[in-house]
């Protein structure tokens, strides 16, 4: 398909230039940073040869912060500083959190998300998880020799917005460039899909450190379209290790442990978890701080029988998953394991069983989704070549909806709805004369308001006063190509028009970021203008790059005129290039450009449709 | 903006506006197009085609779902027609079709009453044989005989018995989830 490379702006140009881009698997226990190196996605190591970077990371009474292994070996000495498993919190309020009470974390209840106290100070989930993306993003950096285009930073599939906008702040405070959010399966899909050619439809299973997602595929000649998604945003390999943790607990007859003795002996439960995956029993122990010496030996079968409801627990989304989609167990040509969990025995036991076929493990569970986060990354960064040539079609997991009388949510994007999606709904006021209008955008299946997560609250003013029902209050929804959502709404009866967006807010505003941006980069002794300068720059010579292919390719459209103004433009930006004022003086720029350049797309666009389009009735003659 | 909002949902596709056309060729249309607009080949572009490329992609799913869906399609079909379909504001159905519906609901009652999937199933497979003629007769009326009267009375029929479908299908979830 020729055809293709018309939407391709950027390449024509400089085609030997390779972009730095990378795939990064942000995990609840592990994370990982791949790129494509010639042609070949590959995992990057870090100095000491080690492929994952334990997501944990600690903040020293010094100021200093640990990530990775070296944050994890004090893990047991320091359980307040050292966070572990954040992914947990992202997004999440307090009371969302599972066995809150028995974390050894100082929590701080905060509207929208929960916050952590350290001996760094409070910290939120969204500058924890930066930490771990920075480090990754240096390994990368030094191993590639140069900074990075963008990165692809995958999340769990059935991750709700607010979670997915708080893994985006993270990467964006980390200093990196957001190609796109990806679903975790949808990587995996990816990285298996391409590798081995298949076709037909795949369920792919991934059982990470805490969460869970099943995600049901058809791939065909180059398109990965995701059919249905379902999960459990908090269940994983974390809830095996806590299972056997209380098990031990009660062998050993313990007395409540303390914050230090509860790592240490969760760690020896996670490292217990191991063993059996291979070894027909293991044995437990560990000496507390009191000097009491916990020694207990676990067998396979004790350990498969006292969390055979966890696994259980993953096949009501499993069957949810195959009904949105349509689709009989037996309809599924593969299922492809992803995540450390699916290592057990048991857990392949069970899929075996419900899909009545052996699961697909021919990839390293831990690396499939980083690598196919890293193929897409290399894609979307502009590395495309002939053999690129694939589509991604992916869906919401969850239903959007808004409040309506009674409490009772309106759905207006249903779940398993294809990306980017735009959907508008007409809504009317209660009362005679009522000029606000107010709210509520929510997440989730249930009818009930109560039963679903709140995302945004927001008000409608400047309704011109009627007779109730007669207003018309138009809501937009629209989802983009991360899933992220956004929400506008506008009166349109009499003309007299109020219209309002909004991003969903839990917790963190603009202002935060701004905030959390300005601590790092005294933290890193950066210049945190020179460094927006810089990020600016690069951006204006991407779109010069950009523009300047586009008149190449599709210059015809535009008139004399129009060519002119376009061309003015881009050189007006190219000669504030070198030495620009400041960063917001370059954007005004790159803005402009953006802004003259709307309608030009919008031909080109249309004119690589017809092309489509024309290539097809070839094709059927 | 050249993004052409009054372009009808078969002319984006390429299409005939007609009832009758296969699945495949909606499917391969869609692909097509969605190749060419999605945000993914977007990525790296400037803000202004990023921001083109997504009012395109959300329009060509839009389209997608409503051309896939036989009921959609015949529905939007008869509205370009001119006709009108909304159900709530013309409810009055043949008194012999609604006894129909009654005994239909009767028996998925019973059949829930009871927790027998063998039953339910076999309701779902009745109800979709049925729904099969009818689509075929709405084909005809649509393509053939081009009388968008008579078909607007099918459509109607058929969002009942599509509604009674997937009633039956969550009553089968719920006994599977149980």
């Amino acid at each position: 398909m020729a055809l293709l490379q018309i939407a391709e702006p950027g390449q024509s140009t400089a085609p030997h230039q390779h972009r730095l881009a990378v795939g990064i698997d942000l995990g609840t226990t592990n994370s990982l940073v791949a790129t494509v190196r010639n042609g070949v996605a590959v995992v990057l190591n870090d100095a000491d040869g080690h492929a994952l970077l334990p997501s944990v990371v600690r903040y020293a009474p010094d100021g200093s912060v640990a990530v990775g292994y070296a944050a994890q070996a004090e893990a047991a000495r320091d359980p307040k500083n050292t966070i572990v498993s954040v992914k947990r919190f992202m997004g999440r309020g307090l009371k969302d959190i599972a066995h809150a009470e028995s974390a050894p974390y100082d929590f701080v209840d905060a509207p929208g998300m929960v916050r952590l106290r350290t001996v760094a100070g409070v910290k939120s989930p969204v500058e924890v998880s930066a930490e771990i993306l920075r480090t990754l993003r240096l390994r990368a950096e030094a191993a590639l020799g140069g900074p990075l285009v963008g990165a692809v930073v995958t999340v769990p599939a059935y991750f709700d917005d607010a979670q997915r906008q708080a893994t985006k702040d993270a990467a964006q405070l980390a200093g990196l460039n957001v190609l796109r959010l990806l679903n975790e399966p949808t990587a995996a899909a990816i990285a298996y899909g391409l590798d081995n050619a298949a076709e037909g439809v795949y369920a792919v299973y991934d059982l990470g450190g805490g969460t869970f997602d099943l995600s049901i595929l058809r791939l065909s000649k180059g398109v990965f379209e995701v059919l249905a998604t379902s999960g459990d945003a908090a269940l994983g390999g974390d809830d095996f290790d806590q299972r056997l943790f209380c098990w031990i607990v009660e062998q050993a007859r313990l007395a409540p442990l303390s914050p230090e003795d509860a790592r240490l002996l969760l760690a020896k439960a996670r490292e217990a978890k191991e063993q059996l995956t291979t070894h027909a029993e293991t044995r437990v122990t560990a000496t507390l701080t009191s000097g009491e010496v916990v020694d207990v030996v676990v067998t396979q079968q004790q350990f498969w029988d006292m969390t055979r409801h966890l696994v259980q627990k993953t096949l009501a989304p499993t069957r949810k998953a195959l009904r949105d989609a349509g689709l009989a167990p037996e309809e599924v040509k593969g299922v492809v394991m992803v995540g450390g969990a699916t290592r057990m025995p048991n857990v392949q036991q069970a899929v075996a069983e419900f899909f009545k076929q052996t699961p697909l493990n021919n990839l390293d569970p831990d690396k499939v989704v980083a690598l196919g986060a890293a193929m897409q990354a290399n894609v979307l960064a502009g590395n495309r070549t002939a053999d690129d040539d694939w589509l991604l079609l992916d869906v919401i997991p969850l239903s959007l909806g808004l409040e309506t009388m009674g409490g009772l949510v309106e759905k207006i994007i249903p779940r398993n709805s294809t990306i980017p999606i735009a959907k508008a709904q007409d809504f009317t006021t209660f009362k005679d004369g009522q000029t606000a209008m107010s709210l509520h955008v929510v997440q989730g299946e249930r009818e009930l308001v109560s039963d679903c997560r709140s995302l945004a609250r927001f008000e409608l003013r400047g309704i011109p006063p009627m007779a109730a029902g007669a207003a018309r209050i138009r809501v937009t929804f629209q989802v983009d190509a991360d899933g992220l959502l956004s929400v506008s709404a506008r009166e349109s009866t009499t003309g007299v028009q109020a219209s309002v967006t909004v991003k969903p807010s839990y917790g963190l505003a603009d202002e935060d970021i701004t905030r959390m941006l300005k601590e790092s980069f005294e933290h890193a002794r950066e210049d945190m203008h020179a460094r927006a300068l810089r990020e600016q720059q690069v951006e204006a010579a991407r779109v010069i790059e950009a523009v300047e292919s586009a008149l190449a390719q599709d210059g015809d459209l535009l008139n004399e005129q129009e060519t002119a103004t376009i061309r003015a433009l881009i050189e007006e930006l190219r000669a504030a290039l070198p030495e620009p004022a400041d960063h917001r003086a370059l954007k005004r720029l790159i803005d402009k450009v953006a802004k003259g350049t709307e309608e030009f797309a919008a031909r080109r666009m249309d004119r690589s449709i017809k092309r489509a389009l024309a290539g097809k009735k070839i094709e059927q003659l | 903006m050249a993004l052409d909002l009054s372009r009808n949902h078969f002319e984006l596709f390429g299409l005939p506006a007609r009832f009758d056309v296969p699945q495949a060729r909606i499917d391969g249309a869609y692909r097509e197009i969605q190749a060419q607009v999605h945000p993914d080949r977007f990525a790296h572009a400037g803000e202004a085609e990023r921001r083109v490329s997504m009012q395109w992609a959300a329009r060509v799913n839009e389209a997608y779902q409503t051309l896939k869906s036989p009921l959609k399609r015949a529905v939007y079909l008869l509205e370009l027609q001119g006709m009108d379909v909304g159900a709530e504001r013309n409810t009055a159905m043949p008194a012999e079709f609604l006894m129909e519906q009654m005994e239909w609901r009767e028996a998925v009652e019973e059949a829930e009453a009871s927790r027998s999937v063998d039953a339910l199933e076999a309701l779902h497979a009745r109800l979709r044989g049925e729904m099969r003629a009818q689509y075929a007769e709405l084909g005809r009326l649509i393509d053939e005989v081009r009388d968008f009267e008579a078909a607007t009375g099918l459509v109607r029929k058929l969002m009942f018995m599509e509604k009674l479908q997937s009633e039956i299908g969550d009553a089968l979830a719920a006994l599977e989830d149980d």
